[in-house]
């Protein structure tokens, strides 16, 4: 019989329905035997995005491994609002250690796994953007200089949350923190070259680095399973908003995160080796005052006057991502399954 | 097997021979030739199932070590001074889950200023770290005692730390009894944790205890180690009776019998008090010598019996707590609470200084005589700090005393604009 094309009909969010796809491209979220591996009952702030992309990633490792899978968290809110004794939200077996240190834990798990030849129990390492971007970092780069066999992934919220979101090596431009506050002739964080952590991962030439969002949460799924299908060093950054560090509403999370990536702000791709093997276009392409005007930690760039000139540079921000990563161009390949973007998909 | 070997290779096949799985390590001297010969060994084959990890600090070595331990690997690193200051956050970390790491610290002085060589600066800064710390007399103790550290380690869920004093020891080359890999076999059971990253039970190890339970844990690590007090001279016993030597134990009595005054030293300098009491003795001097083995936990009522009839004590000590005086003595003095014994504190062979049997023996007499300051630090350049002193009260221009020093003494070059 030929495959029938079949449009699937939109609500503006690209989402499909599970339902109408071939059980394998359906989301593991949508699958009542996941793993649940951060289940309910843990201590998030309503909305949050390291909650959400947490249970996404992980689940879909555990469903990639069979659940033969061990993790490490630095320390920080996942940690925290995760295991507050004698409770735990892990169904998976999990150990923290310190803030700094978490790739090189997890690298003493992969050496133990080896050495006892179980190679078959894979290692996953996180934590957030200040554990991985800056405290971490050294650790983070012997891990994967040395290549070993550990998936990294950053929960990107862009500061220090736990702690009372102060400035983080990750902290944007303009972006108001309670270390760079909203006072004197420049208010927010400040101009920098900023750390771009997801390409010093490529400059290690490590097997594979991706980007991703909770915007997109299929794609997650799909990066983090991929991830999976690599030995070695591999790193997953992924951005997730914090609705009490950035001022969103708890109900905007997805919507922030979406308009991060539809800004350019936010580049979402997959790296092979060290060389970018394709990235997620842009669909409907917005100014950055779209993302940022959600957000009370960009406030001041819109009261009492407006900072035009500090939008400007964002937006050279997000239009230099959009160059670099070519997010503009027509799709040539999907970056993730079919079944995940909007465009008609041949039903067989 | 009877070998004439250098220190750290007697210390590295010791290891070895307890089929460590995880081995990571980070360049720092002089603890770097046992590390070398254990990559050697892991490299050559001949030291199988075992990963070695060079690791890019000493915090991520113990970090390794941590992540090995928990997944139910024995795990084992090696460091000194700045190294072992550098990993700090990860060894109260270690100790505080309980995961029994073996770590040798290769004795060596802590800077500013930099300083290579040995004293006990650096493993003393880790006295309440939470570690077993055994210290070592001599290379062949050091080689027996890391048998010991693992199997008490395993035992107790405890991290131990093995102190030998950097170059005296590491570097030294002596006839050691290397044990062979049959005895330690039968010597040391396989590690079979209690609690184990393992995804067909999977546990959460590591999360945050609040005021309800954090006095509980920390006083489950103090009973833990006191458990240790009792463990130590037993396994000291049974590898006695396995090895055929004594090696390890609380502590170490050298002709304390009716000794009036008795010296308490730690590690490699007892050999040479140990002479210098021999020569007392023969003059007729009484006198004896108390080597502590186990500094961690402190063999409080070891040392009690010990000295019940000594009328002073003379703690010599390779540390020393800056503004307050000698650790190990304060902590002899808890030993001493109650009882009329004079207690010295004697600091000495800081950052390599040699201790010679000239000063012990002009350091011993005075003691004898009840001529010594409660503090004494030994072979001080006393003109060169009152110097420093006086300038300093004069004219209190602050900075690093070693480099004032050298201006004062007129030894800094000519200013240049
Ligand atoms: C060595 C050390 N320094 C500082 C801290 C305090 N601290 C704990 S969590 C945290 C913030 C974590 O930020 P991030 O890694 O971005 O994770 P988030 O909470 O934002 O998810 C800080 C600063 C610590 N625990 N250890
Ligand atoms: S502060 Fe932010 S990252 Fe932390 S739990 Fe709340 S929403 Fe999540
Ligand atoms: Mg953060």
């Amino acid at each position: 019989m030929g495959a029938v094309p079949v449009k699937f009909y939109q609500v503006g969010s690209f989402a499909v329905g599970n339902r109408l796809l071939d059980p394998d491209l359906a989301s593991v979220q949508s699958d009542p035997e996941r793993a649940n591996s951060l289940t309910s009952g843990h201590r998030a702030c309503q909305g949050c995005g390291e909650a959400l992309g947490a249970r996404y990633a992980l689940d879909a490792i555990m469903r990639a491994t069979k659940g033969q899978m061990i993790a490490v968290n630095a320390t920080g809110c996942l940690e925290v609002f995760s295991t507050p004794y004698p409770e735990t939200s892990w169904r998976l077996p999990w150990l923290h250690s310190l803030f700094g240190n978490a790739p090189a834990v997890a690298t003493g798990v992969a050496a133990a796994m080896h050495a006892k030849g179980r190679d078959d129990i894979r290692v996953v390492g996180q934590g957030g953007d200040g554990g991985t971007v800056d405290i971490g970092f050294a650790c983070l780069s012997g891990m994967f200089e040395r290549n070993d066999d550990v998936l990294y992934i950053c929960y990107d919220n862009q500061a220090y949350m736990n702690t009372g979101v102060q400035r983080s090596g990750a902290t944007p431009p303009a972006a108001r923190t309670a270390t760079t506050q909203t006072v004197g002739p420049e208010p927010g964080n400040v101009f920098g070259q900023g750390k771009d952590v997801p390409r010093i991962a490529m400059a290690h030439e490590i097997p594979y680095v991706a980007t991703a969002t909770v915007a997109d949460l299929r794609d997650l799924e799909a990066k983090a399973t991929r991830a999976m299908e690599f030995r070695g060093a591999r790193y997953l950054h992924v951005l997730v908003p914090c609705p009490l560090g950035w001022g969103s509403a708890s109900c905007d999370t997805i919507k922030v995160a979406r308009l991060a990536t539809q800004s350019g702000l936010f580049p979402v791709f997959e790296a092979v080796n060290g060389e970018v093997t394709s990235s997620t276009k842009i669909r409907h392409q917005v100014p950055v005052e779209e993302y940022l005007k959600l957000q009370s930690r960009y406030a001041h760039l819109f009261r009492p006057t407006r900072r035009d000139d500090v939008i400007k540079k964002l937006q050279a921000m997000a239009d230099r991502n959009i160059e670099r990563y070519g997010l503009l161009e027509p799709e040539l390949a999907p970056a993730v399954p079919a079944a995940m973007s909007n465009e008609p998909v041949e039903v067989a | 097997m009877l070998k004439q070997v250098e220190g750290s290779m007697a210390v590295a096949e010791a290891v070895a021979a307890c089929r460590p799985e995880v081995i990571c390590a980070y360049p720092i001297s002089p603890q770097t030739h046992i590390v070398e010969g254990l990559s050697r060994m892991v490299k050559a084959g001949t030291l199988t199932s075992c990963e070695f990890v060079n690791v890019e600090s000493e915090f991520a070595a113990m970090s390794v070590a941590i992540g090995a331990s928990a997944a139910g690997a024995r795990a084992y690193t090696a460091t000194a001074s700045q190294g072992l200051l550098y990993m700090v956050e990860a060894v109260y970390n270690a100790s505080g889950l309980g995961l029994p790491i073996v770590m040798t610290v290769a004795n060596r002085a802590i800077g500013a200023p930099i300083n290579i060589w040995n004293d006990h600066s650096d493993a003393m800064s880790q006295r309440d770290s939470g570690w077993i710390q055994l210290y070592a007399e001599t290379n062949q103790e050091a080689t027996d005692l890391h048998v010991q550290a693992f199997l008490i380690a395993e035992e107790l869920s405890l991290p131990v730390m093995v102190c030998m004093d950097g170059f005296i020891l590491t570097h030294a080359y002596e006839q050691v009894d290397v044990p062979e890999q049959a005895q330690v076999d039968a010597f040391l059971p396989p590690f079979v944790p209690r609690q184990v990253l393992d995804p067909d039970e999977p546990v959460s190890i590591g999360s945050m205890v609040g005021p309800e339970a954090f006095t509980e844990v920390r006083y489950l690590a103090h009973a833990r180690q006191m458990q240790a007090l009792e463990l130590i001279p037993q396994v000291s016993a049974d590898f006695k009776r396995a090895f055929g030597r004594d090696s390890g134990g609380l502590v170490r009595p050298y002709r304390i019998q009716d000794a009036e005054t008795v010296v308490i030293a730690l590690g490699s300098i007892l050999g040479t008090i140990k002479d210098v009491v021999d020569e007392m003795r023969d003059q007729g001097v009484s006198i004896g010598v108390l080597g502590i083995t186990s500094f961690r936990p402190f063999p409080l009522d070891a040392l009690r019996e010990a000295l019940a009839g000594a009328k002073r004590v003379v703690v010599l000590e390779k540390a020393f707590a800056v503004g307050i005086g000698g650790i190990v003595s304060s902590n002899v003095r808890t030993a001493l609470a109650g009882q009329p014994t004079a207690n010295y504190t004697v600091v000495a062979g800081l950052g390599g200084r040699p201790i010679g049997k000239d000063s012990l023996h002009t350091l011993f007499e005075q003691a004898g005589r009840d001529e010594l300051e409660p503090l004494t630090f030994l072979d001080l350049d006393h003109e060169l700090v009152e110097r420093e002193l006086a300038r300093e009260r004069a004219n209190r221009r602050s900075g690093p005393s070693a480099e004032n020093m050298l201006r004062d003494v007129g030894a800094v070059g000519p200013r240049l604009h």
